[in-house]
């Protein structure tokens, strides 16, 4: 947390509402996103309860398993949660653009793709565990499962899986994200908490927000309280409506709740990168209804050894591109980076167009930009700099003292004696820059799978799916 | 009469367990706290009186869950923990021997765990799991009492505490939150009994700091071993039960004659005025800080007063370490808008608030 953010928490605690963090949004919100509320039995791993899932706030769908310890009954209810899953994602596969790359073929993208939201993290980490034991199952062979748990499964996975990619927007946390804009006067512990972040942002806090009775917990984990008192009678008593009905009081609240932070989040704009990254999540979910319609296998229990390093670079270079873009879209991020002395903004005082530097066929255009700031300056001299309003554009730091920095600009002059019109900041205007730029080390480069050296165990067995894994217990 | 009694005054002492014992570590700076749990103070009792109950509860279903997962570990004289004992420790085959020390009768377990544990220990009973032990550890003076779930004692001459939980293994990976809690209250079980093996006369480190840990694994019952190192947990635990000894100081602060009791009625039910309780518990300061909503019983009143104060410690940590040390939401906000000069050695953290403070209106306006 930086201190600008914990300003906004000592403000927020101060005036009784919570405060803006951000100035536009840094998700994107789909046009019909599929919020998913699932509920678990308290103490099982990974045994599902209930979910409440629609595309429609006013028709949510209810699914229940009226018996958590019958299989059976745990299988059909990932039978219809595939029932209603499956159809929206495959919704999206049908309309796709040609997208030409370089050093490869061209390649099919989808117009756009499906977006799970879920209430809070733990919401996230349940999915993944539904995914993990329904997606090695089959459909024939001992034990069969009903037709679409095992691609439900993998698409859990997947989407689970992309929930932490840094700026993916395929499953978001209503919690998260509401907490990326709004700074609450609570702990980040209590943020966890739909009910008490959202009364943050809207009324103000509210107590009530903690108690169970008035706003249920947002899951997977019910209330224990719940539990004993309605739930285990109502299970005891057999009767599949009274179960049914219990946990529909509990999933209402929060259902509401969940849309009310999508509303919340519709109100802001969305930031400049945002369209960009939603493409990066449009490719991924192409690479995956690629590889299911070519019929790869289920995603494996864990990465080999170069799968897992790979994995991390990618991670590490969308969390990067992700903290830079956050900050490029955004003058209150920027602002964050202005306060370490990573950035600067102010008035444009001086400016020599058409310097140049080198000789003859060498001689390049250099233009000398002076900067009037009240930032505190921390960038030594010779550093690269980026602005947010010229994104093409590099540049270099020449010398900063009293307020004053002088940078000249060393990237997208073009070839001209002259810069082109607007391509200089003029004298007067507001301008920012910063050593945070997107130029990241490539990957580092890594061995093929079957060339993993021993010290890492080798090339890893290639995944193939068992019987054992398809018949694994669920109990 | 001794002054933690006094402090306790008429209501019954509590009985340590593991898990309250692991929680001391959790909060070292809190001097209510050390304070209650040195006297042996119900406070969930206290929290509930003073009308601020613990937002903690146990599923039925989890209850049940983890009571089922123990009986089958355990199952017919522990027959599958010792399989997993074999593999994970090379118990040896014709060496295994079980010992259910709840054979007794509770009254004498903790005499018979010393002579059982004196005798293992002498090279006798090699091999042998012991089910149901009872430790004793002092807590500030007072003995509590231990119920590890299992001591297995290897031919190698070092004894392991086993401790079964209910959480899942999954694909060899488990809720790390979990683990941490089963290691801090496996620790104390370490802990006790090397104090026994050092009271008995024997090396205290023939205690394994490796414990192991028993849970379901992926989605099934099937059980699953693991070596857990609590080593840290370990120190931790020693250097929060060595403060507590220590306890005289906190207690000079009170003032002369404030108890927390709860002045039980004759049904048992505390009687003692709210109020009253509340200004006494006050003068015990706490150090709240945002964890102690998922370990201590107390949690709500301490937020309460927190947010009463106006203190930063509401917001977590981090935000706290952040602000160096300015304690109050309202002197920060007012070093931030300039309306309050800094006092000395606040320059820093003063200039960086107004800083913040410039830039938040710049980008909002």
């Amino acid at each position: 947390m930086s201190l600008l953010t914990s300003l906004a928490r000592l403000r927020a605690i101060d005036e009784g509402i919570a405060q803006p963090i951000a100035t536009v949004r840094h998700c994107h919100l789909s046009a019909r996103p599929m919020v998913f509320i699932p509920l678990k039995l308290a103490g099982e791993a990974a045994a599902p309860l209930a979910a409440m899932l629609g595309t429609d706030p006013e028709s949510p769908r209810l699914l229940v398993v009226t018996q958590p310890r019958d299989r059976d009954l745990r299988f059909a209810w990932a039978a219809d949660l595939a029932g209603e899953l499956l159809p929206y994602v495959a919704g999206f596969t049908a309309e796709t653009e040609t997208v030409e790359r370089r050093n490869a073929d061209p390649y099919e993208r989808t117009l756009d793709a499906p977006q799970l939201i879920v209430p809070n993290r733990a919401g996230v980490a349940f999915t993944r565990l539904l995914g993990r034991s329904t997606r090695f199952r089959r459909t024939d062979g001992p034990y069969p499962v009903p037709e679409g748990v095992p691609l439900l499964g993998r698409w859990l996975t997947y989407f689970a899986e992309r929930a932490a990619y840094p700026g993916s927007s395929l499953m978001l946390a209503a919690t998260d994200e509401l907490a990326r804009h709004w700074a609450s006067g609570q702990s980040a512990l209590e943020d966890a908490n739909l009910a008490a972040l959202l009364a943050w942002i809207t009324d103000g806090p509210d107590d009530a927000a903690e108690d169970p009775l008035i706003w249920p917990p947002a899951g997977p984990a019910t209330d224990p309280g719940f539990d004993a008192e309605v739930l285990a009678p109502a299970m005891e008593s057999g009767s599949a409506e009274r179960i049914t009905e219990a946990l529909r009081t509990q999933l209402e609240p929060t259902w509401r709740l969940v849309w009310r932070a999508i509303g919340l989040l519709r109100g802001l704009e969305p930031g400049a990168s945002v369209a960009q990254r939603w493409e990066q999540d449009r490719g991924s979910f192409s690479g995956m209804v690629q590889q299911l319609a070519e019929g790869g296998p289920p995603q494996a229990r864990r990465d080999g050894a170069v799968a897992a390093a790979a994995r991390l670079a990618r991670m590490e270079r969308a969390q990067a591109a992700y903290e830079v873009q956050r900050a490029y879209d955004d003058p209150l991020v920027m602002a964050e980076y202005r306060l370490t002395g990573e950035a600067f903004a102010g008035e444009v005082v001086d400016t020599v167009p058409d310097h140049t530097e080198g000789e003859g066929r060498s001689r390049k255009l250099r233009p000398l930009v002076t900067v009037k700031t009240d930032d505190l300056v921390r960038i030594a001299p010779g550093t690269s700099l980026g602005t947010p309003q010229r994104r093409g554009q590099g540049a270099e730091l020449v010398s900063a003292s009293d307020g004053l920095v002088t940078l000249k600009i060393t990237k997208g002059m073009g070839r001209g004696k002259t810069p082109a019109p607007g391509a200089v900041p003029e004298i007067g205007e507001r301008v920012c820059y910063s050593s945070l730029t997107g130029d990241f080390q490539g990957a580092a480069a890594l061995p093929e799978p079957e060339e993993t050296p021993w010290t890492h165990g080798g090339p890893p067995e290639p995944y193939e799916p068992t019987d054992e894994d398809a018949q694994e217990e669920w109990s | 009469m001794n002054r933690l009694d006094a402090l306790r005054g008429t209501t019954p002492p509590k009985p340590h367990d593991a898990r309250a014992i692991a929680a001391l570590a959790a909060n070292p700076g809190c001097a209510r706290r050390a304070l209650m749990d040195g006297a042996g103070i119900d406070k969930g009792a206290v929290a509930h009186h003073l009308g601020f109950p613990a937002p903690f509860g146990q599923s039925p279903f989890a209850i049940t869950r983890g009571n089922a997962f123990e009986a089958l570990v355990k199952a017919d004289g522990c027959a599958e923990l010792i399989r997993m004992l074999r593999e994970l420790l090379g118990l040896p085959i014709d060496e295994v021997a079980y010992h259910d020390v709840l054979n007794v009768g509770a009254h004498l377990r903790h005499a018979h765990t010393r002579t059982l544990i004196d005798r293992a220990a002498r090279g006798e009973g090699a091999g042998t799991l012991y089910d149901h032990p009872l430790f004793a550890l002092a807590i500030a003076g007072h003995t509590a009492y231990l119920e590890p779930d299992v001591v297995a004692f290897q031919l190698g001459g070092r004894f392991h505490i086993v401790e079964i939980k209910s959480f899942a293994v999954i694909d060899g990976q488990a809720d790390p939150a979990a683990v941490a809690a089963a290691a801090r209250q496996a620790a104390v079980y370490v802990l006790a009994l090397r104090t026994l093996l050092e009271e008995l006369g024997h090396d205290p480190l023939r205690v394994a700091h490796e414990v192991v840990l028993v849970c379901p694994e992926n989605f099934a019952n099937r059980p699953v071993a693991t070596l857990v190192d609590v080593r840290r947990q370990l120190a931790v635990l020693r250097r929060q039960l060595a403060r507590m000894t220590s306890l005289d100081r906190l207690l000079d602060a009170l003032p002369e004659g404030v108890t927390f009791d709860l002045a039980p009625g004759e049904d048992g039910r505390p009687a003692r005025p709210v109020a009253e309780l509340a200004d006494a518990v006050r003068t015990a300061e706490a150090r709240y800080a945002p964890d102690c909503l998922s370990t201590c019983d107390l949690c709500f009143f301490c937020r309460d007063e927190a947010r009463q104060e106006g203190a930063s410690d509401l917001l977590g940590r981090a935000v706290r370490d952040e602000l160096g040390g300015v304690a109050s939401v309202r002197e920060a906000l007012a070093l931030a808008d300039g309306s309050r000069a800094p006092a000395e050695g606040q320059e820093e953290i003063a200039r960086l608030l107004r800083g913040a403070e410039r830039l938040r209106r710049e980008c909002l306006a």
